[in-house]
């Protein structure tokens, strides 16, 4: 078979469908990185629209531009979209079109799943554009900090749209980062072991691993605060046993983190970039990985810095400031890397390369400010003034925008096969990095002298004018380069000189393929053996072009790639991807209904969107089956390997893995809650308790456990040609008992409107009777599996799932029983 | 002064782009002066660091010798346990400590010489009570000697407000079912601008108060209840 006859038969079988027609059925990493990142940019410039709103406004003294409504609902979605809708997005899109591309292999874990999570973030998105559209969106800030945007004080549907169009959106961060996770240790090219990684898998992997842990606590406080707001749970409301700094502890716990996973992905892009700028490899690999570990454990630690002035003890903020300053450390040690690898090679100043200045320019400025305001009593002055709105925008602008665009101009060949051809971008490049410096240094100024951020107007006799003025007119600077920018790609696109392929010189994989990239990447997957496999063998992209790699020969109408030892790089299982379908918009939109349900109150709907989520869900699984065995096949280079579903370890089991990852997240932080209304929060104990059954208890917990019990005997049943409907039965039966309990907890619990202790009890009830359905279902797919046929020795894989998943029940249900049934007791 | 004098240096300080009523730079208390000079301090660190860091990064464009540590253990020692390591920890624990020692300065102490008031937000009023002149109230005015320690006990009635009075001290929030403390000092009689710092919704930029602190005659006389 030669090159143009593989290209072709491969791309017969990955392409998506031609036209518009293809965006709404296509599961291509490709299309929806490419898809996710022209969002997220189109995201980028609506916030900006609505930044130079702020900087109108804000520009003279006793401005009548916007009313205080309008503009709290404009401040506020500003920092919202920038932060949910932009930067986010905006990583998962690099991550998801790079990520295959660099490890040298076909696509992402769950190319369906990629789709779910592109259209969850599209229809969320617009639910907020909506609200702002209709000039009811959001107005409490972008922290949302309880009592302000509770029922009471925030009355309208505002807040609503923040709370549900966010947690909508947040599904496609989960998605995209238990994805991320399970392609970078599973779905990398064989022989490529973690320390062959390319540096920046290393960084979506801690990112995507921080936002498993970091959303998890938002999504809990969303959650808790629109059941306060919609039906009168106390989780928040001091009278009732609440407390407002819950939500605070909730909301910073994933607010600083998303600091880091805002920033981490953009210095990996440094970290591949720069090197290349240079002509050289990064210095002290080992040392930035263990960096960026480092990071993201102390990044978890000092939320509370952002509440310094809440009255916490002077020695518990000792900690918090300690934890502050020492991140600064690993910072220091990626900068210092980044620049020893300039010395150590020859940088050129390309475009990429300006960008990167800036970054570093900026970056530094905020890095040191940052330790400043991690001061404690530094941090009293400046809290909520215009001081910490400069500092954090050096940060963000600093440590994400400018390696953003240093990104977009380095893999802008690569996207789309063409040589720039038009030089606006250096122009653009010194209109915002001089228009950013002029609105931000002067913000600090300002921030000492006084003024708070939020605020819509301020007077003449304030002594801010002249400052305001300077800062606005920088920011309109600022939008004239990065329209520029703007323009520059587009015209890019659109000139037509072609480019040789690795333009740069780079040593990664993703650029040892065509460019614009085929469907499927890779016509043959390479074997790795060092971290520049493209530098080490210059012809590498021509034989895997002429097929001399795995899987070079096509076979039906397969999407064929491997999966591989996580830590060795051992080819493992012979994996075939599901092709194009409208399943995963099909599923948002449904999961959508779910939403909009709860935001307009029409509560028909909710179970309608439930009902419909978990009937969609199991038809997504049930496409995957098979009724005959697939036997091992030969996936070249002599390698023989078995398919998949005749392992205990398939995909599936490793996205369940790090879902439940987030999931019990989520679960400790409801404990956290629980624990801390109960130690912390005044109005507490409660008058009404829960009457504890230890008949109930030790009924639930048993049936919890003997359901995980049930599974494994099935699984074992499953591997070895046995029976397994029995110990099915068994399974279904026991989560309908753990079921029965929790629900018999939730009936019998005092009012959740009373108190908050009875509102987290059932929240906790809820949480139990969710996964005991979720087990109801797995389980009854399993039995409908067998039932048709579709299980045997070598089609087993989901059998390990769902005991996964059982095991996963036996632990927080056993917890939901015992916490509830606990503290119902008085000692 | 005359009254011409301040009209005269008003109208300067108001050209000039800064009258400073609100600067937590212009100290007019303990608190704020030693925070201050905690700033200055940073800011002189914080320049010299970042000189050192840009010079660093021209000069790998500039350097025409050959690196200095040619191999990458050599790099390594140089660039990430050197600077990267060392060089922040050093900075950062000789700053922590000196933060911490500040801030267990800036705590509210038992002593019997302070004068205990209380500060109640509501959106958008503040109401000032006196241990000294029980019953007695103001709005949007807080008296206090000048001269002496005064502690804030800072309640809300409604959602999270801040006390600031950025010349005095640092800010401290009044949060729904808690009572903080915030010490406050002011050197000289006169009026300081207060101001609340935690969002609060429509009437936001508003939403401020006065501290006016009295000579010690003047203080007598409010606490005897002939200043209104």
């Amino acid at each position: 078979m030669n090159v143009v006859t593989r290209h072709r038969r491969l791309d017969a079988i990955w392409a998506s469908e031609r036209g518009f027609r293809g965006w709404f059925s296509t599961v291509n990493h490709t299309d929806l990185g490419r898809m996710f990142l022209v969002t997220s940019f189109f995201f980028f410039i609506i916030g900006g629209i609505l930044a130079m709103l702020i900087r109108a406004q804000l520009a003279t003294p006793d401005s009548a531009f916007a009313g205080p409504d309008i503009y709290n609902q404009i401040f506020t979605m500003h920092g919202t979209i920038m932060m949910f809708l932009f930067a986010i997005p905006a990583f998962e899109g690099l991550a998801i079109y790079l990520l295959p591309k660099i490890l040298g292999t076909r696509d992402l874990a769950f190319p369906r799943l990629t789709a779910y999570g592109y259209w969850c973030y599209v229809f969320g998105g617009s639910m907020l554009l909506v609200a702002m559209l209709l000039g009811i969106a959001p107005d409490s800030g972008w922290f949302m900090y309880t009592p302000l945007s509770n029922a009471i004080y925030s009355p309208g549907i505002n807040t609503d749209f923040w709370l549900i169009g966010i947690t909508f959106v947040e599904i496609s961060a989960i998605a995209a980062a238990a994805e991320i996770c399970v392609s970078i240790l599973k779905f990398r090219a064989p022989g490529m072991t973690l320390a062959k990684m390319p540096i920046f898998a290393w960084y979506a992997l801690v990112t995507a691993l921080m936002i498993l842990t970091g959303f998890p606590p938002l999504i809990l406080g969303s959650i808790l605060l629109e059941v306060e707001r919609a039906f009168g749970f106390p989780f928040f409301q001091v009278e009732l046993g609440g407390d407002s700094l819950l939500w605070q502890h909730l909301f910073w716990l994933f607010g600083h983190p998303e600091v880091y996973i805002i920033f981490l992905p953009a210095a990996g892009i440094v970290s591949t970039v720069l090197p290349v700028m240079c002509r050289t490899t990064l210095i002290g690999y080992g040392w930035i990985v263990a960096a960026i570990v480092a990071l993201a454990f102390l990044s978890f630690g000092l939320w509370v810095h952002h509440m310094f002035t809440t009255g916490i003890p002077h020695m518990g903020l000792a900690f918090f400031s300690a934890a502050s300053t020492l991140v600064a450390v690993p910072t220091a040690v990626q900068l210092f890397a980044w620049i020893g690898t300039m010395w150590k090679g020859r940088p050129e100043l390309h475009l990429p390369m300006l960008h990167i200045m800036g970054f570093f320019a900026t970056f530094v400025i905020g890095g040191l400010t940052g330790v400043m305001v991690a001061m404690v009593p530094f941090n009293w002055q400046v809290h909520d003034t215009a001081f910490i709105t400069a500092h954090l925008h050096y940060v963000l602008f600093g440590g994400f925008v400018f390696p953003v665009f240093a990104g977009i101009y380095y893999w802008l060949p690569h996207v789309s096969g063409r040589k720039r051809f038009f030089r606006l971008g250096e122009f653009a490049f010194w209109l915002i990095f001089v228009g950013f410096h002029v609105t931000f240094f002067a913000m600090h100024w300002v921030g000492l002298l006084g003024q708070r951020r939020r605020i819509d107007t301020y007077t003449p006799e304030d002594g801010w004018t002249l400052i305001n003025l300077i800062s606005s007119v920088g920011s309109f600077v600022l939008s004239i380069g990065i329209a520029m920018v703007l323009l520059d790609v587009i015209l890019h696109v659109l000139s037509s000189r072609k480019i040789r392929r690795n333009p740069w010189q780079a040593g990664t994989l993703d650029w040892a393929m065509m460019t614009p990239p085929p469907s499927y990447n890779f016509a043959s997957l390479p074997h790795v053996d060092s971290r520049h496999p493209l530098a080490d063998n210059p012809a590498l992209p021509v034989r895997l072009a002429q097929g001399h790699g795995y899987l070079g020969t096509p076979r039906a109408d397969w999407r064929e790639t491997l999966m591989v030892d996580a830590a060795t790089g051992r080819p493992e299982a012979h994996v075939i991807y599901p092709a194009n379908t409208r399943l995963p918009i099909l599923m948002s939109a449904v999961t959508g209904i779910f939403f909009l349900g709860l935001l307009l109150k029409t509560y028909w709907m909710v179970p309608i969107g439930m009902v419909g989520v978990a009937g969609l869900a199991l038809r997504w699984v049930w496409m995957l089956g098979r009724r005959d065995d697939l036997g091992a096949q030969h996936v070249g280079q002599g390698v023989i390997l078995p398919h998949a579903s005749a392992t205990d370890r398939s995909p599936g089991w490793w996205g369940s893995l790090f879902l439940m990852f987030a999931n019990a997240t989520l679960f400790g932080c409801l404990l956290f809650g629980f624990a801390f209304l109960w130690t912390v929060a005044p109005g507490w104990p409660p008058l009404v308790r829960f009457e504890p059954s230890f008949i109930e208890l030790g009924v639930g917990v048993a049936a919890a456990l003997g359901t995980a019990l049930a599974l494994r005997v099935a699984m074992a049943a499953v591997r070895n040609a046995r029976a397994t409907l029995p110990a099915l039965g068994i399974a279904l039966t026991g989560a309908v008992v753990f079921g029965a309990c929790c629900a018999v907890m939730l009936w019998r619990a005092p009012p959740p409107v009373d108190h908050a202790y009875a509102a987290t009890l059932f929240v906790l009830g809820s949480y139990g009777l969710f996964h005991a359905v979720l087990i109801v279902l797995m389980t009854g797919h399993l039995i409908a599996r067998v039932w048709q046929g579709y299980t045997s020795p070598a089609r087993r894989s989901e059998f390990a799932v769902v005991s996964l998943w059982g095991d996963y029940v036996a632990v927080i249900g056993s917890l939901v029983l015992l916490v509830g049934h606990l503290s119902g007791l008085s000692l | 002064m005359a009254p011409r004098g301040v009209i005269l240096a008003t109208t300067l300080l108001a050209l000039n782009g800064c009258d400073g009523a609100t600067s937590t730079l212009q100290t007019a208390g303990p608190a704020a002066r030693v925070i201050a000079d905690l700033w200055w301090a940073m800011l002189v660190g914080a320049v010299l660091i970042f000189m050192l860091v840009m010079a660093l990064v021209v000069l790998a464009f500039v350097r025409r010798s050959p690196d200095v540590a040619a191999d990458e253990r050599g790099q390594v020692r140089v660039w990430i346990i050197a600077l990267g390591l060392a060089f922040p920890m050093v900075v950062l624990a000789v700053l922590l400590g000196f933060g911490l020692v500040i801030g267990e300065r800036l705590l509210p102490r038992d002593d019997v010489t302070v004068v205990q008031v209380s500060a109640q937000g509501q959106r958008w009023v503040w109401t000032f009570s006196y241990a000294d002149a029980p019953g007695r109230v103001t709005e949007d005015i807080l008296h206090i000697p000048a001269g002496q320690p005064v502690d804030v006990s800072i309640t809300t009635a409604d959602v999270i407000h801040s006390f600031w009075v950025p010349r005095l001290a640092g800010k401290l929030d009044a949060i729904p079912g808690r009572s903080n403390v915030l010490r406050i000092e002011a050197d000289a009689p006169g009026d300081y601008q207060g101001l609340s710092a935690e969002f609060s919704g429509e009437n936001y930029a508003d939403f401020g108060f006065t501290v006016r602190a009295h000579d010690a005659a003047g203080w007598a006389d409010f606490i005897a209840g002939e200043t209104e």
